[in-house]
């Protein structure tokens, strides 16, 4: 049911919406995230941005975080493609699609997938500037935000 | 035991991947960074804040008291960046 592609070339996020949707009923909802190269402003502005990754497990830590959301929320699709290689400010990264019978369940997924692609699948960002090239360093807000699916579930039935 | 390099792991050592005979008292994640941090200088550099290196075997995150018995790779890489 998964469709997971780690690819140079770009992706078509209408064709790979419609793909989702198509000829399953019971799909209610798809939300399509698409992560796009930045450009930035003044002397900060990157010229391009080259994508590494690890062959193998990239595709192995996507496939284990779509099953982990599969069991988490009631989803009829969900498609994950990240490019690698040299890309220019406007050019696609990364695309997370998820389709379900109501948007609450597609939503959170996605957010889920997302949160984990920047923290846990193995791809490094190198940026080009005027300056020279420089890795980006992980940002610790992307970990908080990763973080807080591992948190314990709050007990709405608590007393305290 | 082949060992593979991602990143700015991969740069300052200078190499994508080698194969290495490991003594076998380099038993963890931990002690590997800390011996090959011993073969030279670029693996020093490499490994200088190991706060910042992640370490996989066979394709799954691991911590630094991960056994290295039965694996066939290891990868070292900074924090991921992806998305």
């Amino acid at each position: 049911m998964a469709t997971i592609r780690i690819q140079r070339e770009d992706f078509d996020v209408a064709a790979e919406q419609r793909a989702i949707a198509q000829g399953n009923d019971e799909v209610g909802a798809v939300v399509t995230f698409t992560g796009i190269c930045r450009a930035g402003t003044g002397v900060d502005a990157i010229a391009a941005m080259t994508l590494e990754h690890y062959p193998g497990m990239a595709e192995q830590e996507i496939a284990r975080h779509v099953e982990e959301a599969e069991r988490r929320w009631p989803l009829k699709g969900v498609t994950v493609i990240h490019r690698h290689g040299r890309l220019v400010p406007g050019d696609n990264i990364v695309l997370v699609v998820t389709a379900s019978s109501h948007r609450g369940d597609a939503f959170a997924a996605a957010e889920f997938l997302m949160d984990f692609l920047k923290t846990r699948a193995p791809f490094w960002k190198q940026e080009e500037r005027a300056g020279g090239k420089s890795w980006v360093a992980a940002k610790n807000e992307d970990d908080a935000a990763a973080e807080r699916w591992t948190a314990p579930a709050r007990r709405s039935d608590a007393a305290e | 035991m082949k060992i593979v390099y991602f990143a700015w792991v991969r740069e300052r050592i200078g190499k994508t991947d080698e194969d290495i005979d490991v003594p076998a008292d380099v038993r963890t994640v931990g002690d590997l960074i800390g011996w090959l941090s011993e073969r030279g200088e670029e693996y020093a550099y490499a490994f200088e804040n190991p706060k910042t290196i992640r370490a996989a075997i066979d394709r799954t995150h691991v911590n630094r008291d991960a056994q290295l018995a039965g694996a066939r790779e290891i990868a070292f890489f900074p924090p991921m960046t992806g998305g």
